[in-house]
């Protein structure tokens, strides 16, 4: 028991930590990126800001994710989709903030639509002029898109693989629609050129370290409620989903329903991330719909520790600081070392980084338990997302299981 | 002058291909050489009719341009050449060879003289020029040159050819021919409306074309019967259209069909979805481009074997791919389905870059031995050969694997690892092997599959990448059931994909198929073809 | 036969399985609060009436009704876990990752929709009655273990507990001694005697001495249909069933 409450707390101070570092960056990293002068030891670059601002939104992107997979067992191989939607929302009302400073000058039509001859705005773009209506769309639209997708997939009880297809098919199907210019998104090209947010500058720097503090926030804010989710009653059920979903549902739980609430939220904080990353890179393309970014996303997660709420995070950061560092310095090797990635986490790196060292821990208790006297022999508690680990280690041989 | 043109030009085509009759060339220039002495358009015509009197196409050539106004003779010595005037120059060419001879100032030369009479005269000779080709092809190409562009001047030409014509399917071409110029000539109405009926008849696409224009200049009883003919043959051409729809479907669906199987086969039996599969299909086309190299440096005549070269190492190289991912990684990871897509999607990066840094990022040029190129006309439509051969191959390769599957005794080893692994083992079955060997042959198939791809698609690093979404939407929708799941599956999208295509574009039409099997698959979660019983519900 | 007064009605209930008939024609009837206990060879097709049951298979023809008036095939799982039947499995499932207090707070008896278990919190009462089911099941001092830690007899006791976490009308208990030792076995027998004075329960057992132990009526199950009902001294001297089942 008293393990156990140590756990509970080690676990939960874990989560605190991490929001408060969040905060700390939110607030430090503007301040040695302005008030420093460049020359100083400390000043943070502009680059670097952004940069780092980038892998935040990355993070955000990996942690929903991990609230499907790693909770839920979904393995969703189209969240790049929500993260872009979410984008594309973002990326309109920007547009619209370009006003008549395009190059074709046009007070209403993005340069786009000039370009293409069209007369006038299409409804879809209506409303997205105004900053609270693209932050409603911004989690409106990946929301419904995973409410009405889930709705139907869990509904009918695709589960496994069949829907991690199903979801890189979703995925696949939107860039192929967003590459189309009378899609009116812009096509090719996307949305570019920004000018303002909010009325500011989005090149300025005080603007972007503006946004690098929302997402800092963002990400702690999802921290926090994905921490609130795994917590609650309806986060065990979560976890009692994703190892036996059957069992649940004799018991009177509907798991669709189970899943479709986190396919939504998981959806909702990947939009968020999109609408916080297009304005630190200042494009948004359908290439963010790529299937391989969606999955190049389960691999942050995979490596960070899924089923842990930090994981995902340090696992963002950690690959994508790799990538920034490959493509400076080795640039053909880096989907050789991403390859690799994928291979050597999957096989020698199953609960990834912040797992790992979990397990390491526990063991390293465990034994440390065993050498005291018996008196303190309650059983040794493992973290819930040990048990999985335990249970395939137990198992025996691994072994083929025929496609369902 | 287009249809004189085109007679012309068709002449020609089989005047050096040596057609008999070949007359006497001294006597021929003798003829020509009169056009220098001409006093008359009657004197001209006579020349020209006995050009045509020799029956020997080569005269073709300078009729035409006599037609044309391009024929002069040299004042000093009065020889006749065909002229091409330009600035106050003329380039001067031989009447029958047709090489440039010289040149000279357009003050030099007079030039012979035609007026619209003897225009008249060198068409019809000119029809009866080619309808009178001793070769039954020349006379009914002649009289399809005719039909696309009549003249009513050479209805005469025809009546003559038709009475001679004993071929009956260049005669019924000439009919035809000779109706579209009767609808052009100004004879009286019943003529015209049996001109109709033949036209109608015919019902192909020139003879629409035909229809329709004639509709729009006549009124009456023959503007309704021109509407009608053309209207049957409209619903003809629809039929035929959606036959050839049809047709891309199955082609389409045959490619499918080879990138999906493989996939097919390892994922019924073993669960596993390789998502380097598609990078097995690119690994077989680069070992075709690398074959073909080595064939067109060192052995050039065997190139139209090349192929048949490539297959076997295509699916040795792939298959040895394969073996080696099962043995290396993929068996490590058996019972976490989702594990394994994540690892071969890894190998599948590794796979695609390391063929990028080998052969480079762009496109590699994959020739087409003689027999898969060029195609043929099947009624209204147009089949190319190495789309027919593509088909004629994946279904050998599905009847091969049918084979195996249901008559070898590793098909029912693999069968029975299918249905109850566990029970599998214990009856002596040596289910590592089964499975080794079942992901070898999977990627084989992709090997060989990516040989036949080589020769509709790009041969690039990405080749992969953009038939694995498509696979994988075959076994969803196909179930893995048994073989025949992928084969309906395949079929059943290439030709869906075919027919929304024309009404919403190759991309909506994509889209439009990925959502319905996403819908489809509410309905039926496993698939067409769903494997039944216990372990489904596990 | 009349409805009214039963816990659980099967008539004329058929299924078949790619052309292989599981259950034939099978008709059952169980009245509210007995206890029943069914026998029958390997594939007589007892736990795929549990299947029907608890709407996990729908039967291709035949009644199901449960309490005398609701039909049970227009239902699916949950509603009918919802309604009242619970159901142990024959390869016990517990919620590995839990442990054996979470497994059984989210079996207790309550609204199973999303939001009320987001914003859950454990009441006075809640705790209370996880406290009696661990007494009951005698799990008391693993009540932190994960469920994954557990014994098979553990797991197959947790799994029970469950059962009664949800207070059903009717049980569904499959096999709930296999892999347990005499001891054991006669402690289930106990427990599932004292849960049916409150509750209606079918328990599916090969084990006979359990079954004498149960000491109530049984149905033999053979080739999807009912072969031989009664009191098991009854039961086991029919000729048929020692055919096919005892063996002499
Ligand atoms: N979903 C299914 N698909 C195919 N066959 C099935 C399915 N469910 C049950 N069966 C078959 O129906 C028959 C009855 O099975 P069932 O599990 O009900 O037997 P049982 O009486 O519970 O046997 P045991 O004592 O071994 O548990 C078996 O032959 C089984 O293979
Ligand atoms: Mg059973």
């Amino acid at each position: 028991m008293i393990t156990r409450r140590f756990f509970a707390n080690g676990a939960d101070r874990r989560i605190f930590i991490t929001i408060g570092l969040l905060l700390g960056v939110a607030v430090l990293v503007p301040i040695l990126n302005i008030a420093l002068p460049p020359d100083s030891a400390f000043h943070v670059p502009s680059y670097m800001v952004a940069l780092v601002g980038k892998y935040l939104c990355f993070a955000l992107l990996a942690l929903a994710l991990d609230l499907v997979w790693g909770y839920c067992g979904i393995l969703s191989l189209g969240h790049g989709a929500f993260f872009a939607l979410g984008g594309y929302a973002m990326g309109m009302y920007l547009m619209r903030q370009i006003g008549d400073r395009g190059v074709y000058g046009n007070p209403i039509l993005p340069d786009f639509m000039v370009f293409l001859n069209w007369k006038e705005l299409p409804w879809f773009w209506y409303g997205f002029d105004q900053f609270w209506f693209a932050v409603i769309m911004v989690m409106l639209v990946p929301g419904l898109l995973a409410f009405i997708f889930g709705w139907f997939a869990f509904r009918s009880r695709v589960t496994g693989v069949y829907l991690s297809i199903i979801t890189q098919a979703m995925t696949y199907a939107l860039l192929l629609a967003f590459f189309r210019n009378d899609m009116g998104f812009g096509g090719n090209n996307g949305l570019t050129d920004f000018k303002d947010i909010l009325g500011f500058n989005v090149q300025a720097n005080t603007t972007r370290s503006a946004i690098f503090a929302a997402s800092a926030v963002a990400l702690a804010l999802g921290v926090f409620i994905t921490w609130a989710i795994i917590n609650s009653k309806y986060g065990k059920l979560l976890i009692a989903v994703r190892d036996a979903e059957s069992r649940t549902r004799f018991i009177g739980w509907r798991p669709e329903n189970v899943k479709l609430f986190a396919f939504t939220v998981s959806a909702v904080m990947a939009g968020i991330a999109g609408a916080l990353y297009v304005p630190q890179v200042g494009i948004i393309n359908p290439g963010e719909f790529a299937p391989a970014n969606s999955i190049e996303v389960v691999i942050w997660t995979a490596v960070g520790g899924r089923g842990t709420i930090v994981g995902p995070i340090v696992g963002a950061l950690l690959v994508n600081a790799g990538k920034s560092w490959f493509t400076g310095v080795l640039p053909e090797y880096w989907l050789f070392a991403l390859g690799g990635l994928f291979i050597a986490t999957t096989l020698f790196l199953p609960r990834g980084v912040i797992g790992m060292w979990d397990h390491w821990m526990a063991t390293y208790r465990e034994r440390k338990a065993a050498a005291l006297p018996p008196s303190a022999g309650t059983p040794a508690a493992t973290t819930p997302q040990q048990r999985e680990w335990q249970a395939s280690a137990t198992g025996g041989a691994p072994e083929p299981q025929p496609a369902e | 002058m287009t249809f004189l043109r085109a007679i012309g030009l068709l002449l020609l085509l089989f005047a050096t291909s040596g057609a008999s009759a070949q007359s006497n060339e001294t006597a021929l220039r003798e003829t020509i050489a009169d056009l220098s002495s001409v006093k008359n358009f009657r004197e001209t015509e006579e020349i020209v009719r006995s050009l045509g009197a020799t029956g020997d196409p080569v005269v073709g050539r300078v009729l035409n341009a006599l037609s044309d106004g391009n024929v002069s003779f040299r004042k000093s010595d009065n020889v006749v050449f065909i002229v091409s005037e330009r600035a106050g120059r003329a380039k001067l060419f031989d009447p029958i060879s047709g090489d440039e001879v010289g040149e000279a100032t357009t003050t030099e030369l007079t030039k012979v003289k035609v007026n619209n009479g003897l225009r008249r005269s060198i068409r019809e000779v000119f029809a009866t020029l080619t309808l009178g080709s001793p070769n039954p092809a020349v006379r009914q190409q002649a009289a399809d040159t005719m039909f696309i562009s009549p003249d009513p001047a050479a209805i005469e030409g025809l009546d003559a050819a038709i009475a001679k014509e004993d071929v009956a399917s260049v005669k019924q071409r000439m009919v035809q021919a000779r109706a579209a110029a009767v609808l052009a000539s100004d004879l009286p109405e019943a003529d015209k409306l049996a001109a109709i009926e033949v036209i109608g008849a015919r019902g192909d696409r020139s003879a629409l074309s035909l229809l329709v224009s004639y509709q729009g200049r006549s009124e009456g009883a023959l503007r309704e019967a021109a509407a009608s003919a053309a209207s049957g043959i409209e619903s003809t051409i629809a039929v035929w259209n959606a036959a050839q729809n049809v047709w891309y479907g199955i082609s389409l669906g045959s490619v499918l069909l080879l990138a999906a199987i493989g996939l097919a086969i390892t994922f019924g039996v073993m669960g596993v979805i390789n998502m380097a599969h598609g990078e097995m299909v690119m690994i077989g086309a680069y070992t075709t481009f690398v074959v073909q190299n080595i064939i067109r440096t060192s052995y050039p005549g065997l190139f139209d074997y090349s192929l048949a070269i490539a297959l076997p190492l295509a699916f040795l190289v792939a298959g040895f791919v394969g073996l080696v991912m099962e043995r290396g990684l993929i068996r490590f990871l058996y019972g976490r389905p989702l594990e394994t897509l994540l690892a071969t999607w890894g190998v599948s990066l590794v796979l695609q870059q390391l063929v990028r840094t080998m052969f480079g990022p762009t496109n590699r040029e994959v020739g087409n031995p003689s027999w898969m190129s060029g195609s043929f006309q099947l009624g209204e439509m147009a089949i190319t050969w190495n789309r027919l051969w593509i088909v004629v191959f994946s279904l050998a390769v599905f009847a091969l694997l049918l084979y195996i599957f249901n008559r070898t005794a590793w098909g029912l080893q693999m069968r029975a690892v299918t249905a109850n692994r566990r029970m599998a083992a214990s009856m002596g079955i040596r289910t590592p092997w089964v499975d080794a060997f079942t992901f070898a042959l999977g990627s084989g198939i992709a090997g060989i599959a990516g040989v036949a791809l080589s020769q509709v698609d790009n041969v690039s690093p990405d080749l992969g990448q953009g038939y694995i979404i498509d696979s994988f939407m075959v076994v969803v929708f196909g179930g893995v059931g048994n073989l025949w799941g992928t084969l309906v599956g395949a079929m059943s999208l290439g030709i869906l994909n075919k027919f929304l295509e024309p009404y919403a574009g190759a991309v909506l039409g994509k889209i439009l198929v990925l959502v319905l099997i996403i819908l489809f698959i509410q309905k039926r979660p496993r698939g067409l073809f769903a494997l039944k019983g216990r372990a489904v519900e596990a | 036969m009349s409805k009214s007064g039963t816990i659980l009605y099967l008539d004329g209930v058929s299924v078949s399985f790619d052309g292989f008939r599981a259950i034939n024609n099978l008709s059952l009837v169980l009245d509210r609060g007995e206890m029943r206990a069914i026998i029958g060879p390997n594939g007589a097709g007892k736990t795929t009436m549990m299947d029907i049951v608890t709407g996990k298979t729908k039967p291709d023809s035949g009644e199901v009704y449960f309490n005398g008036e609701i039909d049970l095939t227009r239902h699916d799982e949950a509603d009918i876990a919802m309604m009242g039947i619970g159901r142990k499995f024959q390869k016990p499932t517990v919620f590995e990752s839990h442990t054996v207090e979470d497994n059984l707070m989210l079996s207790l008896k309550g609204p199973r929709s999303i939001f009320p278990a987001l914003f859950h919190r454990k009441t006075a009462d809640e705790v209370r009655r996880i406290d009696d089911i661990l007494g009951i099941i005698r799990l008391g001092d693993k009540r932190h273990m994960l469920g994954a830690n557990l014994s098979h007899g553990q797991k197959q006791w947790l799994e029970i507990g469950m059962l009664l976490a949800q207070d059903p009308k009717l049980l569904l208990v499959d096999e709930p001694v296999a892999g347990m030792t005499d001891a054991e076995t006669e402690e289930t027998a106990r427990l599932l005697k004292d849960i049916a004075k409150t509750h209606s329960v079918i328990v599916v057992e090969h084990d006979m001495h359990f079954v004498r132990e149960l000491g109530v009526k049984v149905t033999c199950l053979h080739e999807g249909s009912v072969l031989s009902e009664g009191t098991l001294d009854f039961v086991s001297a029919d000729d048929r069933v020692v055919e096919v089942y005892l063996g002499r």
